[in-house]
């Protein structure tokens, strides 16, 4: 359950990635790469080394649909529709996988925001990327 | 037995050094108390928990934040036997505190985002990673004396 403030706070840092998409994205994803390499499974067919095309691409794919996601949390499951039945039917990841890249996220927003990262700030992104892929994993079975 | 490399102990002795126990350890339980609530459920003796400003203003948090870094640190000094180092405060976890092991990922989360905030773009996917794995093995051994 998100409060009105909590909302606030997620659109309000969403957009100040928005910018940073690829930059953050990225990160987020090579942190995910680097501590978690099973993940790596999910990319054989990118090249998801360290600033590669691929994993800035990807990345700033991710992070425009969590901004996109941010600013509709209300309705979420509409909004994420395509997206959902894209991570059912075609690339089917484990979903405990989400929860390590949510974590990832997590850190990457933290070493950019440093203290500005409250704890929050913390308890609003983490409930919303639970949120969000409680959505995309909403097809799987 | 875990294998660590020479870069590993190097990164992991690297983030210890630049953490200041008080203040990395009071933030992480407060972390932990304000995003998973249910955690609270362990400090009944803490007195106000009620909300994110009373967490962070509590004094038994804090105190006990640095009580978890000089558990770690422990586990820091030991980091070829964590297992055996920590199995007395696991029986202690699992037949005293009665704590669902499942938590100790939580708290586990909430210091790595700490020393995130704190190191910033030194906190490179590299030191991440030897560091989570250093957590791993204490979560680990922290889990082992549950029957």
């Amino acid at each position: 359950m998100l409060s009105n403030t909590e909302k606030e706070l997620i659109i309000q840092i969403w957009e100040k990635m928005l910018p940073v998409a690829e930059e953050i994205g990225s990160e987020a994803l090579l942190r995910m790469f680097t501590t978690f390499p099973k993940t790596k499974t999910y990319f054989s067919h990118l090249d998801i080394s360290a600033r590669s095309e691929h994993l800035r691409c990807h990345g700033k794919k991710i992070v425009e649909a969590l901004a996109e996601g941010a600013r509709n949390i209300s309705t979420l499951t509409t909004t994420l529709a395509p997206l959902s039945r894209f991570h059912a039917y075609q690339l089917r990841i484990h979903p405990t996988n989400f929860k390590l890249f949510n974590h990832c996220i997590i850190v990457t927003l933290a070493c950019h925001m440093g203290d500005n990262f409250t704890p929050v700030a913390h308890a609003a992104i983490d409930k919303f990327l639970s949120a969000f892929s409680a959505v995309l994993a909403e097809k799987f079975r | 037995m875990v294998e660590w490399t020479a870069e590993e102990r190097a990164a992991i002795q690297g983030v210890f050094n630049k953490l200041d126990y008080e203040s990395v350890g009071r933030e992480s339980l407060t972390r932990c108390l304000v995003v998973y609530p249910w955690t609270r459920r362990y400090f009944g003796g803490f007195g106000n928990l009620f909300n994110a400003e009373a967490i962070m203003a509590n004094p038994k948090v804090a105190a006990h934040g640095i009580v978890v870094l000089q558990g770690l640190e422990k586990a820091l000094k030991n980091m070829d036997d964590i297992k055996n180092t920590y199995a007395s405060l696991s029986e202690f976890h699992s037949v005293k505190l009665q704590v669902d092991p499942v938590n100790f990922q939580l708290l586990s989360d909430c210091l790595t985002v700490v020393i995130a905030t704190r190191l910033r773009t030194e906190f490179t996917p590299d030191i991440q990673a030897a560091w989570q794995k250093f957590l791993a093995v204490v979560v680990s051994a922290l889990s082992r004396q549950y029957h």
